[in-house]
């Protein structure tokens, strides 16, 4: 397939960026998206163009460190693909004479530092303002000792496996990080082990949350309709009840 | 400020009932609690909470807008940007605030403003032989005519567009409004109940755009 | 491109002094030693541990749970990772379980059965000492995670859960749905943050390792590159601890992170450090099989999904293009369950890859074929599972990985098997360390998948994540402090001479790299040196294989430094030039494996010979010459030097494995 490209070119984060415009061919339905990337950045490297830089890693769609924005939608999405990986998404999803266009995550707490790599930590550090369980190894009882409601334990679970790839913030329209904090806030919110901290947790992570610059949720979806993790929209819900308990409950 | 909609637009309706029964609740709406309250002093109450409410939401809104404008990074953001499944409702928020804010500022001056000015010094010497201005309750109290008004300006089929167009932008705004604030108190817990709460907000809308808009277009058409 | 056959393999290498770990304590028992050890050791007092700095390379599971809970002991952490952030390290991506004696199931578990069949997993050549003291602490682990916050599986009852994996017949694995790896590293990723948040530790995400510092043949530091600005800086402390991963990637197509390397290791294996059996590397059997020329890497699904899927392949070669679901069941081949009865679809990896490896030999194998090696790939079914417990049930246990397997390959398994094929999944090997996770460089410690000791010559299911947080968590905490306690905190200054040197070696290497300006990418690089690894240096091994290996990796090292193409600048964000480093390594480190391939004139576990089989076709060791870990010195210019480190085993009695 021969496909055209237009990527976000951007030298540093302190540089002007724009899209700027590659022909690709021989791309084929096997290939992955990043693979796709590989391939054009063999083609420019020989052409003397310095190639397109981009994140990713364990390309099993769990570390998190790959996305872009692809046609508009973080991660991208196909006919039979959806939310999504960028390295889970594959060409066979694209078809011969596309173009594709490619921008990287954009939301003022995630500078881009070079074309389609952005700076993350900001979650970082929302996670260093309380989403953590404070239990310094060797102070463990036996990890039977607290049974755990195996329904509360499922929910917790399926807001722990957040990758914090930030696709969240570059889909919603007001760039709030609130899916990825009420993620972290359910997570450890619902288990017995994490009670304890639970509501200096969830006052901490909200207010390093505004203090990096993120927007404000309105529950509008778009985050939970593109994470590549499925962690619901009623995460945040579960997050302002946490809040407004937390701020009765903590001078 | 929704129960406040869902209210007035109950008064609307009263007007289907014909003069007497519209023109004896606009009078009562200023008699009422009386004589615990002076005359119309529960419209007054409701009157200055409702502005608070109002301007105390208008600067929420715009402060959140300019945050979330921030932390977008102003302007243009994607060069392409497709919406994955949010609903249209939730486009209008922002415009359809001003749009909304104006439409009141403008109903103002249609209706209430009018309405204060052949109210305030009404004698019945200069009104006796006017209908348009006063009208006689059965009970042979002469009360302002606000039927007549209201007929009166809805016999004017641009005047019913600007009324519809606005109601669609209130009814869309509490379509996302109503939803999003409940999610945010809290009430917003499984898939189930967001989907309840969606037709909920679906249902607010269809009862304030439909409610609103029967005594204008019955007006029009003549039927009333 | 010349191909050049080398000389004899003794020709390839000397041979240096024996060595000896004497660091574990002379107790009676087994069983006693790490309590003599942990009472004996040496302690630093609070006040003190504030002074003393500590630098640790990587973020996974030994290097994350090490940094923050000798945070939480109140050292000074330097944590450093490649990545942008230290949840991303590749631990995050193992999916089945960790290993822990807690015998909760009641079904006849034990410390000690756990350690039996660790070192038995390990075909014999994993120092019993460090393997016994793995099993002990196996178990806080457990409670360290649940504490943490770990969402584990669960039963009804609101108890832990646990299920069964290869190679041993009690259910000891704990896992959290298919992605153990991730919940166990987000836990230690959580008390990372908080330490650094208390200020205990510095995180330096973004950084790469590219050189040790040795002062006075003391590990006193390391020189880094920050991937964005390009800066080449030294940082100083009083101990250095590489928890660096494996050097999977060495074979370019694996089940690694594309960024994992090898460089911190082999930086301070050119400084010193000795590297244990390079060799040993394990090739997982439930993997995706290869699509086309362009695929990156590899995906590996669960081994857990041979507890109730079965493999085949078809009996005849002539159904091989057949679709799977019209083959009837006298025609096809259950070749695990039909080899081995007792263990069936869970014999040990090794076994089970090489089988996979067989058939496709014999020309059995299934879906489309790869240019020159006929079809690869066996079925991995699920039919029967289904009928078995419902589509419900198997949805439940396995339903992440199937929607993994449907996302890469567009195929349903729930109708149709699943194909799957062996693929480079784990390193054994490492830098060898001592019973103190200490390298032979004082002050240098590496722990996790970065060294050599626990696993010997194939590695269990769910252990690498056992080891690694059992390093991390309970064993570095303990052994490094005896080291500080002893050599206390100095200064080193920025402009000490090796500090100095070592920064310029680091630049200079930069800037050649940059210069060379020729025609081929640092990919094409690497696939190549790919091919001829897996080719020769993969799941068969031979003497002639091997030589040529050996060959073919000089030749290509000369065409990297010569007609390697960089592109880009120094000072700036460039994966070119990162990679280029990265292979750069990897094309020593590729001779060294090969060479220590070639004189282990044995098979066992991962390292098969093909000289050296059963009569039918199993790994044959030779307990009389090779009962040893080789420890590989840096050779410089001449000839890597070989240490042997003979195994003593006390409490296991040596048996060839037998899974039948």
């Amino acid at each position: 397939m021969k496909m055209t490209l237009r990527i976000w070119r951007q030298k540093n984060s302190n540089a002007v960026g724009k899209l700027e415009s590659y022909v690709i061919d021989g791309v084929t339905q096997e290939m992955s998206f990043l693979e796709m990337l590989d391939v054009l950045n063999e083609d420019l490297t020989a052409k003397g163009i310095d190639p397109v830089a981009f994140d990713s890693d364990c390309r099993e769609g769990i570390c998190g460190m790959c996305g872009v924005v692809i046609n508009g939608v973080p991660h991208g999405r196909g006919e039979t693909t959806y939310q999504t990986t960028t390295c889970q998404l594959h060409m066979r999803e694209f078809r011969d004479g596309d173009t594709i266009t490619i921008e990287p995550w954009k939301a003022e707490p995630f500078p881009v530092l070079r074309d389609l790599v952005v700076d993350r930590s900001a979650f970082d550090r929302i996670i260093q303002a309380g989403g953590y369980i404070s239990a310094p190894t060797g102070t463990a009882p036996d990890a039977h000792a607290t049974p755990v409601n195996k329904a509360d334990a499922d929910i917790a679970f399926d807001n722990a496996v957040c990758i914090g790839c930030g696709a969240c913030v570059a889909a919603c329209p007001n760039g709030s990080a609130m899916l990825f904090t009420a993620a972290k806030v359910s997570h450890l919110g619902l288990l017995p082990q994490g009670q304890p901290e639970r509501w200096t947790r969830v006052l901490g992570m909200v207010d390093a949350h505004d203090d990096e610059g993120f927007g404000n949720c309105t529950n509008i979806g778009e985050c939970t309709a593109v994470c590549p993790k499925g962690i619901p929209l009623e995460s945040i819900s579960r997050l302002n009840r946490d809040l407004l308990t937390g701020l009765r409950k903590v001078k | 400020m929704v129960l406040y909609l869902l209210a007035h637009m109950y008064g609307n309706l009263k007007i289907i009932a014909g003069p007497e029964a519209f023109n004896h609740y606009a009078h009562y709406l200023r008699v009422i609690l009386e004589p615990l309250l002076p005359e119309s002093g529960l419209l007054w109450i409701i009157r200055v909470v409702l502005l608070v409410a109002v301007l105390i939401h208008i600067y929420c809104g715009m402060t959140l807008w300019a945050r979330d404008r921030k932390a977008v990074g102003g302007g243009t953001r994607y060069a392409v940007k497709k919406n994955v499944q949010r609903t249209g409702a939730s486009f209008t928020m922002r415009w359809g605030g001003i749009a909304i804010a104006l439409f009141v500022i403008f109903h103002l001056f249609n209706f209430t403003f009018k309405a204060g000015d052949r109210t305030q010094t009404p004698t019945i010497a200069n009104t006796a032989g006017n209908y348009d201005l006063m009208y006689r309750l059965s009970t042979g109290e002469m009360v302002p005519n606000a039927y007549q008004m209201v007929h009166n300006s809805f016999e004017q089929w641009w005047l019913v567009l600007i009324y519809f167009l606005a109601l669609i932008a209130v009814g869309l705004h509490l379509r996302h409004g109503v939803w999003s604030a409940f999610a945010t108190l809290g009430a917003n817990t499984s898939p189930n109940v967001r989907r309840n709460w969606n037709i909920v907000a679906w249902i607010v809308l269809l009862v304030i755009v439909v409610g609103f808009m029967v005594p204008p277009v019955a007006i029009l058409l003549g039927v009333i | 491109m010349t191909e050049t056959i080398s000389p004899d393999a003794d020709a390839l290498y000397t041979e240096g002094d024996s060595l000896r770990d004497d660091t574990a304590p002379a107790a009676p028992h087994i069983k006693d030693k790490w309590s003599e050890w942990k009472a004996s050791a040496k302690l630093v007092n609070p006040a003190n541990r504030r002074k003393i700095k500590v630098i640790i390379v990587g973020t996974g599971l030994a290097g994350g749970a090490a940094a923050a809970t000798l945070g939480e002991q109140g050292y000074q952490v330097e944590s450093f990772c490649y990545q942008d952030s230290p949840r991303r390290a590749h631990s995050i991506a193992a999916q089945g379980g960790i290993n822990a004696a807690k015998n909760y199931r009641n079904d006849g578990d034990s410390v000690h059965r756990l350690f039996y069949d660790t070192v038995k997993g390990g075909d014999y050549r994993s120092r019993e000492t460090n393997v016994y003291r793995l099993a002990e602490v196996s178990a806080n682990i457990i409670d360290q995670c649940v504490a943490q916050g770990v969402p584990f599986a669960r039963e009804y009852g609101g108890l832990l859960d646990n299920r069964s994996f290869g190679g041993v017949q009690v259910s000891r694995t704990f896992y959290a749905r298919g992605q153990t790896g991730q919940q166990l590293l987000i836990g230690a990723y959580q008390a990372l943050e908080r330490q650094i948040a208390a200020g205990t530790v510095t995180m330096h995400t973004r950084h790469e390792m590219l050189e040790l510092i040795l002062v006075e043949g003391r590990a006193r530091g390391i020189v880094t590159r920050d991937m964005v600005s390009g800066k080449i800086q030294s940082h100083i402390a009083d101990a250095v601890v590489l928890a660096s991963g494996g050097y999977s990637n060495v074979f370019f197509l694996s089940t690694s992170a594309v960024g994992a390397n090898a460089t911190a290791a082999w930086r301070a294996h050119r400084k010193g450090a000795y590297f244990g059996n390079p060799c040993y590397t394990q090739i997982h059997p439930t993997c995706i099989p290869v699509h086309g020329e362009h695929q990156s890497k590899l995906t590996l699904m669960s081994e857990s999904l041979r507890n109730d899927g079965r493999i085949w392949v078809p009996k005849r070669a002539e159904d091989c293009d057949k679709d799977p679901n019209t083959i009837p069941e006298e025609d096809r081949d259950y070749y695990l369950e039909r080899i081995y009865p007792s263990f069936g679809n869970l014999v040990p990896r090794d076994i089970a890859s090489r089988q996979a490896k067989n058939m496709c030999d014999e020309g059995r194998g299934v879906g489309p074929e790869v240019a020159g090696q006929g079809r690869r790939g066996v079925y991995l079914d699920f039919a029967e599972a289904i009928q078995r417990l419902g589509r419900k049930a198997v949805e439940a246990k396995y339903g992440n990985l199937f929607d993994m397997y449907a996302q890469i390959t567009a195929e349903d398994p729930y109708t149709s098997p699943m194909r799957i094929y062996p693929a480079v999944h784990y390193t054994m090997g490492g830098l060898w360390v001592d019973y103190e996770l200490m390298s032979n460089l004082d002050g240098l410690f590496v722990a996790g998948e970065a060294n050599f000791a626990d696993q010997g010559a194939n590695r269990l299911g769910a252990s690498a994540l056992m080891q690694g947080l059992a390093d991390g968590y309970f064993v570095l905490p303990s052994t490094l402090p005896n080291y500080l306690a002893k050599v206390g905190h100095s200064e080193v200054a920025a402009d000490h001479p090796e500090v100095v040197a070592a920064e310029q070696e680091v630049r200079d290497r930069v800037t050649k790299l940059l210069s060379i300006k020729g025609s081929r990418t640092v990919d094409s690089i690497h696939k190549e040196l790919g091919h001829i690894m897996w080719e020769y240096c993969g799941m068969e091994r031979t003497e002639e294989g091997l030589r040529k290996a050996i060959g073919m990796i000089r030749d290509l090292r000369e065409v990297f430094w010569n007609d390697v193409n960089v592109t880009g600048e120094a000072e700036e964000l460039n994966q070119a030039l990162e990679r280029a480093g990265r292979v750069a390594d990897f094309l020593e480190l590729g001779e060294l494996m090969c060479i220590d391939a070639l004189h282990r004139r044995e098979s066992c576990g991962g390292h098969f010979r093909a000289e050296s089989q059963t009569p039918d076709g199993e790994a044959l060791r030779h307990d009389d010459q090779f009962l040893y870990s080789a420890a590989w010195e840096f050779g410089g210019a001449g000839k890597p030097v070989l240490h042997k480190e003979p195994l003593e085993y006390h409490y296991i009695e040596l048996k060839q494995r037998d899974y039948k």
